[in-house]
């Protein structure tokens, strides 16, 4: 997946350490969809995903920082979301995107959910940390 | 601190309407307001209305099915009112079902399941 992030001139950047800053990314978040044009249902889908991951940056990771903005590849306009932590990394990366499976006290559905409902989906994962990458593009 | 969600008692239902966007620790404190309000009030039903929630996620969903079977065995139904579908339609994709939970389409269709409900237990 492209670094949308890196290119995004307008990308905004909200540092995440505790539950209210979840819900200032996941309203950025809203915010930018909502400018773009981007349907209410797409809209939701992007919110909640970014709410799911947003909590597991935080959870599992430590806190780190959300990256928004918004994005277009050809005649496409999206919005792109980075959480990027310095957390201890995931160590089984086929086994933490499996449904249902959760090394907390969650659902389990936070990331491979969360992947369901963007239509792009990027994650790196190592000793140093994790970013997941996700762009919903707008309809 | 954070912002608590009233609990309103009106007869022998308790309603909550949540208002805000919900942040983790006020869904946690829901949870043990709600529990404690049921046994003080002797409730026989709750009714949640979510209509004012423009997401839903895992978190939140968890604690709506937790409160439901929660409240079953302290003697109280719940109904949870006013799901946007958007929400719904989300709700489904990230996976969540919902199990055990009650919905109604609105305030008054809950109410009168809650009516319902009661009259086949009595």
């Amino acid at each position: 997946m492209k670094d949308f992030g890196a290119a995004g001139v307008t990308a905004e950047a909200i540092p995440v350490a505790n539950s209210s800053d979840v819900v200032s990314a996941r309203q950025t978040v809203r915010n930018l969809s909502q400018r773009s044009g981007m349907s209410l249902v797409h809209q939701t889908k992007l919110v909640t995903a970014a709410s799911e991951l947003g909590r597991n940056m935080l959870i599992y990771g430590g806190g780190g920082v959300v990256r928004v903005a918004a994005v277009t590849d050809g005649g496409r306009s999206g919005i792109f979301v980075e959480f990027r932590d310095q957390g201890p990394g995931i160590g089984d990366i086929e086994l933490a995107m499996t449904d249902g499976w959760t090394s907390g006290n969650g659902m389990g559905l936070g990331l491979s959910g969360a992947k369901r409902l963007v239509d792009e989906f990027d994650i790196e994962t190592g000793p140093s940390g994790t970013t997941v990458r996700i762009v919903k593009w707008g309809r | 601190m954070t912002e608590r969600v009233p609990v309103l008692k009106i007869g022998e239902t308790l309603l909550v309407s949540i208002q805000t966007d919900l942040e983790d620790q006020m869904v946690m404190d829901l949870q043990e307001d709600l529990s404690n309000r049921i046994v003080d009030t002797g409730a026989k039903g709750v009714v949640i209305d979510i209509s004012a929630l423009e997401i839903v996620d895992s978190f939140v969903g968890r604690m709506l099915a937790t409160n439901a079977s929660i409240s079953r065995v302290l003697g109280a139904e719940t109904i949870v009112v006013g799901m946007r579908p958007a929400v719904a339609m989300t709700l489904v994709e990230l996976g969540l079902s919902l199990n055990g939970v009650r919905t109604a389409l609105n305030l008054e269709r809950g109410l009168k399941l809650l009516r319902r409900l009661g009259a086949e237990r009595a």
